[in-house]
């Protein structure tokens, strides 16, 4: 008779990396849908373009690098996904495949896969693109107009008749920088205005959140703190905070961006930390700069930190945890 | 709504206390038995029989040679068939003494109800017991009798929480011995000058609560005194009944790292531990027999059984039902605390409270995968720690890191690996962290 011996616990919990990672992704599809359905074809293709590439750089880096196959573990799909919710509908193809590139092989593998990026690669991948193609990044979109307010709510029917041209359009904080009419707080929940794949339906966002949250998957501190915090200082500079709060990339960004568990601080009083800095951070950039994103930089400024938050932020031991007393 | 004690951390396994409503079968047909001349934390004692010797129930087989030692008693009547030094699964050389049982149980002459007159002899008789911490540790009870000078405790507690799951051996001693319960906990109370206990049980078993409580009442009422010993409900949570947890949850008094109950004015014994106070000073019979859970989907039937220490875990199996399936792992203890087996020829020994065998698919290990930092393991440690950061830190024996990030203080409850969605094996690498810091020159550890 073989008898397995191994330390105790002898018992597991079901959570496993990979369902968490499936987790998110279920989270995701709410605003994949709303995305689609709101940018149309071009939406669904930028999806699957940059989903795609990212698992298939995932397995060839891998390969590669001599290391084992990670693709099962679908951290990939989770990077691939979210770079597309951070990418505008019209971006060219050739970029987005680049996005994801610097995503998961530059990012990602390079400095050892998953747990290791000190970074989030999604994140990352914007900000270098956001960069090296600001143009293209910054060319918002919506549907045309044909989706008047009133055939969305009432006759769901010609929704599916509307037009799928994608007409240039200014991002609400653009609007809000410029001093120009500006689409309502509806409008915004909903995702009627201009913005990236995914940050633009707070609705479809928040189906996601209350589904991580149910199932554990992330807790409040982190984004309520950053959500917060920009509403606090955006009121005390004396814009609407409500809107900065709807606007932009804040809700992906806070929920879904900054609540990554590799990039961002394992204890309590850490994820408070961060989400402070996270939102001192966007408003700042937001109130007194050039560019109408805080989110992006916000966020990764504040993952180059997270090691050190760990570090100030050791919890104290049950019972005090003074003595190192031998045995 | 009625407000539960409880700590911070801990995690919610599935109960699997499939042996709730299974009483306690005594089994008493094991021919050879083996008993271990160490079964409690301290040194092992020394052997006093010799093969061919003949032996009865209670008669001391091996003496201690330290404090921290208990004797060790014959559990049957028979003959010493030989004495041999055996690996144990600690991988420590211990001395086990064979005794080949007449099946006669005849009881050693020099049994006889301990007399007791006041605090000494009390310490005495539960030394002269054999008596260790039965809910798992093995720590010899008298020592726990005696606390410094100036540290005497002021209140007792029971622990009756049995977080572990599978584990029913204490709520069974709950619910078939009441009485005993209660006695010994009044026994020991008037020894150790305590005017109060409190038996701390898990919300999920709220019959034992009810049991010991309507005994409470009665003995009370009885004497005519209000009551010196209330119960109370805990949420259940493991590891609710880890000491420093435990404590905590009934007296919200938080015991300093590498401190002992007594620093926090607490004497904390097991329900079973007490119960057997109260047998031993009415009958003068050592501790010779266990009552241990017998659980896991390798068994044809779960049971309760009471058996003699010493007996064989083959054996015991065998008299309960026997396997269902080709053992893929065998645990003496609980799920997250117990040590998996090697071998089969391993006996019952004092401190054992249940036997669990999984069979091949409960048994497999999963592969170990990357730390994804979800931070789940801080989250459940119940002493506050960053599993995690030390298991990294073990790996690379960072003996800097360890002492700052308190490996010391982990209680090794398992909390860590069981939520880790990677699988890491976080308690294993914790484990040999301490025992690397345990190597060190003691200097080198103390120093800040």
């Amino acid at each position: 008779m073989m008898l397995q011996v191994s330390s105790s616990p002898h018992i597991r919990d079901n959570a496993t990396s990979q369902r968490l990672m499936l987790d998110v992704i279920i989270a995701l599809i709410p605003a994949v849908i709303a995305s689609v359905w709101i940018f149309g074809a071009a939406a669904a293709i930028v999806i699957a373009v940059t989903t795609g590439t990212a698992v298939i750089f995932e397995y060839i880096s891998r390969k590669v690098m001599k290391r084992y196959n990670s693709i099962a573990d679908l951290s990939a799909v989770v990077t691939g996904l979210l770079l597309a919710l951070n990418l505008p509908p019209t971006i060219p193809l050739w970029m987005a495949v680049t996005g994801s590139f610097i995503a998961i092989v530059v990012v990602k593998q390079m400095f050892g896969g998953i747990g290791h990026n000190f970074v989030n690669p999604a994140m990352a991948a914007r900000v270098i693109m956001t960069i090296s193609y600001p143009a293209a990044m910054t060319r918002w979109a919506v549907l045309e107009r044909r989706i008047a307010d009133s055939a969305l709510l009432e006759n769901s029917e010609s929704i599916h008749a509307v037009a799928t041209d994608l007409v240039s359009t200014a991002t609400p904080l653009y609007l809000l920088q410029n001093n120009s009419d500006m689409p309502s707080y509806l409008d915004l929940f909903l995702g009627i205005k201009g913005g990236c794949l995914g940050e633009i339906s707070i609705a479809a966002l928040t189906i996601g959140i209350i589904y991580l949250v149910i199932r554990k998957v992330i807790t409040l501190w982190l984004p309520l703190t950053y959500i917060g915090t920009v509403a606090l200082i955006t009121f005390a500079g004396g814009q609407d905070p409500l809107y900065h709060v709807l606007s932009g990339g804040l809700f992906l960004g806070a929920f879904f961006m900054a609540t990554d568990y590799v990039t961002s601080p394992m204890t309590r009083k850490g994820k408070i930390i961060f989400g402070l800095g996270c939102g001192l951070i966007t408003a700042i950039i937001r109130l007194f700069g050039g560019m109408t994103e805080g989110v992006s930089f916000s966020i990764l400024f504040m993952n180059t930190l997270t090691p050190h938050i760990d570090r100030w932020t050791i919890p104290v031991p049950f019972g005090g945890g003074v003595k190192h007393a031998k045995g | 709504m009625l407000k539960f004690s409880t700590f911070s951390g801990g995690v919610h396994p599935k109960g699997n206390k499939n042996t709730h409503f299974y009483p306690t079968v005594r089994l008493d047909q094991f021919t050879k038995l083996r008993i271990p001349m160490s079964m409690h934390i301290g040194p092992p004692c020394e052997c006093i029989v010799k093969p061919g010797d003949y032996v009865q129930v209670g008669q001391i087989i091996g003496n201690p040679t330290a404090a921290m030692a208990v004797p060790i008693h014959s559990s049957v009547s028979g003959t010493v068939k030989q004495v041999r030094r055996e690996v144990a699964s600690n991988g420590r050389s211990i001395e086990v003494v064979e005794i080949e049982s007449d099946l006669k149980y005849t009881w050693h002459d020099s049994i006889k109800p301990p007399t007791i007159t006041d605090q000494a002899s009390f310490i005495q008789a539960i030394r002269d017991s054999g008596l260790v911490g039965l809910g798992g540790a093995g720590f010899p009870t008298y020592m726990k009798l005696q606390p410094p000078p100036g540290k005497e405790p002021d209140v007792l507690l029971i622990n009756a929480a049995e977080c572990e799951p599978y584990i029913t051996a204490d709520f069974r001693q709950c619910a078939e011995h009441p009485d005993e319960i209660i006695d010994g906990t009044m026994q020991v109370m008037k020894y150790m000058q305590i005017s109060k206990a409190i038996i701390g049980v898990e919300d999920n078993k709220p019959l034992a609560a009810e049991v010991l409580r309507n005994e409470i009442t009665k003995y009370f009422l009885a004497m005519n005194i209000k009551p010196k010993i209330k119960v109370v409900s805990l949420k259940t949570i493991y590891p609710q009944g880890a000491e420093k947890m435990l404590i905590y949850s009934l007296t919200k008094r938080a015991v300093p790292s590498g401190a002992l109950p007594h620093d926090v004015g607490v004497l904390m014994l097991n329900v079973s531990t007490v119960r057997f106070i109260s047998k031993y000073i009415k009958t003068g019979m050592p501790l010779v027999r266990k009552r241990v859970t017998l659980d896991g989907s390798g068994l044809n039937l779960p049971s309760n059984v009471n058996v003699p220490i010493g007996a064989l875990i083959p054996d015991v199996i065998e008299a309960a039902g026997g396997l269902a399936e080709e053992a893929g792992k065998i645990i003496m203890g609980g799920s997250m605390m117990g040590v998996a087996v090697d071998r089969l020829d391993v006996s019952i020994i004092k401190h054992n409270n249940a036997i669990l065998v999984f069979g091949k698919k409960e048994a497999s290990i999963p592969d170990e995968t990357q730390c994804i930092r979800c931070g789940r393991c801080i989250t459940a440690c119940p002493m506050h720690l960053m599993p995690t950061n030390l298991d990294i830190m073990a790996r690379n024996k960072d003996f800097e890191g360890l002492k700052q990030y308190h490996v010391m203080d982990c209680i090794e409850c398992g909390c860590c690996t069981y939520v880790c969605p990677a699988k890491r094996y976080l308690v294993q690498s914790i484990r040999n962290g301490k025992a690397y810091v345990r190597q060190q020159p003691a200097e080198e550890v103390s120093k800040k």
